[in-house]
């Protein structure tokens, strides 16, 4: 049992895989509890509307209201969800989507069958099945998402990718050695690169003794795949060090433009 | 080998936002039919951020730089890769009469499952109210079943309960709803590897058991039949409906001798669940009508044998539905 973020992965026909972020049981709670409100809130605005049809007879006006309620209250999920490529207005607020187990878009069956296995899923109170099922399945899901084979994914609105604000108007003394830039960028693997990027990103969560543990680690790793003389190492701290090769396997040049691709 | 990344960004940043774009427009508005040129275009722009992903994943080490190609990439494969039929007109016509007995019949041995359990339960609940009477209470805990038989039948034959009067249609909207609640409730607990379902129809079948075993007992066949038939005939196979559905889904989850995997047997059985439950819902109205409209009347106001008649008449048109109707049609 975990509260961790999981995703599940999917390989595309054309051999791509990609991973989709698991909402867990209490984001999806939370979802639930603004659609409970929306729900209440629909019925009582049907609720003021309807007797104004009192005129007609008290009987009718009772009849739809009866009606009006569990069509909201059963239909709601189903109308949206398959209105709304799986979301409902908690899940939209949220940006949660329900999708097909398998990627790919719910039909309509499945959005029936997940949304009348509630009793289930809400039994004995609060959702408590459906939670804890939803923390014990190994993609998060309720008795209905098992039943309808769906599964419930975050999809949060991703910014463009932007690698200025990492590296942008800083010296690099090391972009002046050529053919040991072309040996680093030749040398460096993609992990390393990563490990270099993401504590260079992190620098001001570290400890002040860990951040200059790390990043020697980090400078000693680089310096021996590729060696720059020792006037363009001279002032430099091996956090600016480890800078600069970051810079340099991005792809800067000396010019400050972008490089051709780096020969593999 | 280290991917160039702001120049690779730079060149396909322009295909992500159109690739982007696209999507937006087609989750926006699900009934939009894309033409030819454009389909062709989506088509390339998704293989193309899919081979960027690719690149990306191999030769670059910025996770972050990854997540929006990878977004976009989930989004688009469902797109292309779905066979979602859009803009095609609703056949509610078509569905109710061909394609909803046609499910019946296909999945006919957890429905005979479900008789055959709601017969079980029946046959206990008749055995012990008639063994003892004094099993009534605990069987039948509702105010209204609890009595004399032959007193409530005096009662009934006075007239509508005064409850009732000018109050038949919001009656018949609580019928309906609440049957509908029960045959959700039958259907979804089919989760519990059909443990539920089984109580359910279990226990259905005996009230409807011990309820006939003391009116019977009491001499009071023939109010018994023009009271339950009417609403019954529909009501009861469409509970066995609901338990048909349930036990479907156990047999789903269960599996037992059958190769597939748990997910693609749930995969193959969730388009019948949703027919089922939808004509449930349907023959659950029309029961929630007669009850409330018919049902409650009795002699001298509707003679018993008119509403047996009634009611036979609509077990005959419901078995042709069931057993028949879109027969040629569905096989096509």
């Amino acid at each position: 049992m975990s509260l961790r973020l999981r995703a599940i992965e999917i390989q595309t026909p054309e051999g791509v895989r990609f991973s989709l972020l698991l909402a867990g049981p209490l984001v999806r709670f939370i979802a639930w509890l603004i659609d409970a409100v929306a729900i209440i809130g629909i019925s009582q605005m049907l609720g003021r509307l309807l007797p104004l049809a009192g005129v007609i007879s008290a009987d009718l006006v009772a009849a739809a209201g009866l009606i009006l309620y569990f069509v909201v209250s059963v239909g709601y999920g189903i109308a949206l969800e398959w209105r709304w490529r799986g979301q409902t207005l908690g899940k939209r607020l949220l940006r949660l989507r329900v999708m097909d187990g398998q990627g790919l878009h719910l039909r309509f069956n499945q959005v029936v069958v997940r949304n009348l296995m509630r009793p289930v899923d809400s039994a004995p109170a609060l959702y408590m099945a459906g939670g804890l099922a939803c923390l014990l399945s190994a993609n998060a899901q309720r008795l209905g998402d098992l039943a309808a084979g769906t599964i419930v994914v975050r999809a949060p609105k991703l910014p463009h990718p932007d690698l200025a604000q990492l590296l942008e108007g800083k010296f690099n003394s090391l972009l002046a050695y050529d053919q040991v830039v072309r040996r680093l960028r030749q040398r460096a693997t993609p992990e390393a690169a990563g490990i270099a990027i993401q504590a260079l990103m992190r620098r001001d969560q570290f400890e002040p003794t860990a951040r200059v543990e790390v990043f020697r680690e980090i400078a000693a790793y680089f310096a021996a795949l590729a060696e720059f003389p020792e006037e363009a190492l001279a002032q430099l701290t091996d956090e600016q060090y480890v800078r600069n090769v970051v810079e340099i396997l991005a792809g800067r040049t000396r010019h400050g433009a972008a490089s051709t691709p780096a020969p593999g | 080998m280290i991917l160039d990344l702001p120049r690779f960004l730079a060149t396909e940043r322009i295909y992500w936002r159109e690739l982007e774009a696209v999507l937006d427009r087609l989750e926006s508005d699900p009934a939009k039919r894309m033409s030819l040129e454009e389909m062709e275009r989506f088509h390339y722009l998704y293989e193309r951020c899919s081979a960027d992903l690719a690149k990306l994943a191999t030769f670059s080490a910025e996770a972050e730089a990854r997540e929006l190609p990878e977004s976009l990439v989930a989004r688009a494969y469902g797109e292309i890769h779905s066979t979602r039929s859009r803009g095609r007109r609703p056949r509610p016509l078509h569905w109710f009469f061909a394609v909803f007995p046609s499910t019946v019949r296909r999945n006919l041995r957890p429905l005979l499952a479900a008789l055959a359990i709601t017969l079980l339960g029946s046959a206990f609940g008749a055995f012990a109210v008639w063994r003892d009477p004094g099993a009534k209470a605990v069987i039948m805990p509702f105010p209204g079943l609890e009595g004399n038989p032959a007193e409530r039948v005096a009662q009934e034959e006075k007239g509508p309960p005064g409850m009732l009067r000018g109050h038949h249609a919001s009656f018949s909207a609580f019928l309906m709803t609440h049957n509908i609640r029960v045959s959700i409730a039958t259907f979804s607990l089919g989760i519990t590897w059909g443990v539920g379902t089984t109580v359910v129809l279990f226990y259905n079948g005996v009230m409807l058991g011990a309820v006939s075993a003391d009116y019977v007992r009491a001499g009071q066949a023939e109010f018994l039949l023009g009271w339950l038939l009417p609403h019954g005939v529909v009501e009861i196979p469409a509970i066995l409906i609901a338990g048909q559905a349930g036990l479907l889904l156990a047999g789903a989850l269960i599996g037992w001798r059958r190769p597939a995997t748990r997910r693609e047997r749930l995969r193959a059985i969730a388009p019948d669940l949703a027919t089922l439950l939808g004509g449930v819902a349907i023959l659950l109205i029309w029961a929630g009508l007669v009850e409330a409209f018919l049902s409650q009347y009795h002699r001298p106001v509707l003679p018993y044998p008119l509403k047996i008649g009634f009611g036979l008449a609509e077990l005959i048109l419901l078995l042709l539905f069931l057993g028949r109707s879109g027969a040629s049609k569905a096989s096509r």
